[in-house]
């Protein structure tokens, strides 16, 4: 079986800058994938092309048994791909049940939307008590899982998840890698971006280091923790 | 007759018509941050295609069911010309930089404006007197039924837009694409579609509008878009651009300042500036704002928006 998502020599020009230059990533149904690297190694630039908010200048991205390079991101929701976004991404000025609301765009079972929103709120009871509030006036760590419980509304197959635990307080970032530890136990595939090398490859299967534009090394996530190259580089050792 | 009311009667009339033209300024605004110059004479062209049916059907049928085709044909006429405007002179300039489009706007506004003076001739166009209103007193002022009839709609308009844009799956893809078009489109949205049907609606309120201006003064010509929109332009801006229910408030607000004005301005400055000056008062406002309070009334401060 061909994995749910296949990149093949992907290269996406940013600004003018090639930031991506031909990089190659699979990650198969059911996997919980990593891709770290640092800061402008084109991480983002490479998520931002597989959700469909970039268009690749270069090289081919199969999901789901399709070509769907160059797809747009509103097309790609309905296939069930789905990306949390750099920053967030909340609707600050909607509040936090018209963000979830927005999440479930695509559909149009309102008794199951429902039920999604009140099992949303039962996994962040933070969000429940501020479902009427701007989302603009949460925390940092609200925002995320407001961000995170927004996207899992339109019901994905592969989520992307840039970042999530920047700028967060560590307790915080302990409950969104709890929260994705669940998703991806209720069979979502997940590929997530990390700063926090560490945490991402104790929670992933398997991980890619990224460095400018270019793909270094892969391999299962307990491999990578142990790679000397990786603990100096990343690891802080 | 009481002049004070029968001023703030005027004024919340006129300022009605200013508040649904100005819709048109602040949607198109908040959702691609462009100043849609053009929109006013989108206003202009609804009242003239009304101007046209009413001449043509004349009084051949019931006067109700004369300003109903008048009003359904400026509509369509008016999203379509919304619609096209947005497809031909807009959407290429999407990631254009800003001075792109506003310049864009302005050469369309002329556009059509000559264009309806091709089609219209330059000459005012009267409203045949197919409605005969009857006056309603109201605590010593007088309206007619007309002018009763236009408040009324106006209003019922405006709290349906407010509902439709709270309330409606469309309403909150629109506030969703006007905060971040990007993470719209990754909810599912399509954005494209969005901004189309911002337009179209913005045009067909603009028409309504349009039909509304030619009921109140009774004629129409291929230049009258320009002073309505300057004035709705500035409305808007009063309200806080990009803001729906400020440019409701800056509307009915405009047109009692205007109103109030031209009413007093000539006593209190003995004769110095008369009734005739009614239209400089709109752009001391525009100016007051755009000096005090950059961000109008209920407008949000250009920081926090996303």
């Amino acid at each position: 079986m061909p994995p749910l998502l296949e990149v093949r020599g992907l290269k996406v020009a940013y600004g003018g800058i090639n930031a991506v230059k031909g990089i190659d990533l699979d990650v198969g149904a059911g996997e919980l994938v990593a891709l770290i690297g640092a800061n402008g190694a084109g991480k983002t630039t490479t998520l931002k092309a597989l959700a469909g908010l970039l268009k690749p200048a270069a090289g081919s991205v199969r999901y789901d048994g399709h070509d769907v390079t160059g797809t747009p991101a509103f097309e790609l929701v309905r296939r069930g791909l789905a990306l949390v976004p750099e920053g967030r991404g909340v609707f600050a000025r909607l509040t936090v049940a018209e963000n979830l609301a927005m999440g479930a765009y695509i559909r149009d079972d309102k008794a199951a939307i429902a039920a999604d929103c009140e099992h949303a709120y039962a996994t962040f009871p933070r969000l429940a008590e501020r479902r009427s509030q701007l989302a603009g006036t949460l925390s940092g760590g609200e925002q995320q899982m407001l961000a995170i419980a927004r996207a899992l509304m339109c019901k994905p197959r592969l989520l992307l998840l840039d970042e999530p635990s920047m700028g967060l307080a560590p307790i915080v970032v302990q409950k969104i890698f709890e929260t994705i530890r669940a998703v991806a136990r209720e069979g979502v595939t997940l590929l997530l971006i990390e700063q926090n090398a560490r945490l991402a490859l104790q929670t992933c299967d398997r991980g890619y280091v990224m460095e400018s534009g270019l793909i270094t090394l892969s391999g299962e996530a307990k491999a990578l923790l142990d790679n000397p190259d990786v603990r100096r580089a990343y690891l802080g050792e | 007759m009481d002049i004070f009311l029968q001023q703030i009667l005027n004024g919340l009339l006129l300022g009605s018509i200013y508040a649904l033209v100005a819709l048109g300024y602040t949607m198109v605004y908040g959702i691609l941050g462009l100043i849609n110059f053009a929109h006013g004479d989108i206003v202009m062209i609804g009242a003239l295609v009304a101007l046209s049916v009413v001449t043509a059907l004349g009084t051949s049928m019931p006067v109700m069911l004369v300003l109903l085709i008048a009003t359904a044909t400026a509509v369509a006429v008016c999203v379509a010309l919304g619609l096209i405007i947005e497809r031909t002179a807009y959407r290429p300039l999407r990631r254009a930089p800003r001075l792109a489009p506003l310049i864009t706007a302005i050469g369309v506004s002329i556009l059509i404006q000559y264009s309806a003076a091709l089609v219209w001739g330059k000459q005012y166009m009267s409203l045949p007197e197919i409605v005969k209103p009857g006056k309603i007193e109201f605590g010593g002022a007088q309206i007619t039924t007309t002018q009763a009839f236009i408040f009324v709609l106006a209003c019922a308009i405006m709290a349906a837009l407010l509902w439709f844009v709270k309330t409606s799956r469309m309403g909150r893809a629109m506030r969703a694409t006007e905060q971040n078009p990007d993470v719209a489109g990754l909810m599912g949205v399509d954005t494209t579609r969005v901004i189309a049907f911002t337009f179209a609606l913005g045009a067909s309120i603009g028409a309504i509008a349009g039909v509304m201006v030619v009921l109140y003064y009774g004629q129409g010509h291929y230049f009258m878009g320009f002073m309505v929109g300057l004035k709705a332009f500035t409305a808007a801006v009063l309200g806080g651009i990009g803001n729906i229910p400020g440019a409701m408030l800056g509307g009915l607000l405009l047109g009692l300042i205007e109103s109030l004005a031209a009413g007093y301005m000539g006593d209190i400055t003995g004769g110095v500036f008369g009734s005739n000056y009614r239209d400089v008062y709109a752009f001391i406002v525009l100016v007051l704002v755009l000096m005090l309070r950059p961000s109008g009334l209920m407008g949000v401060s250009s920081g926090d928006r996303a």
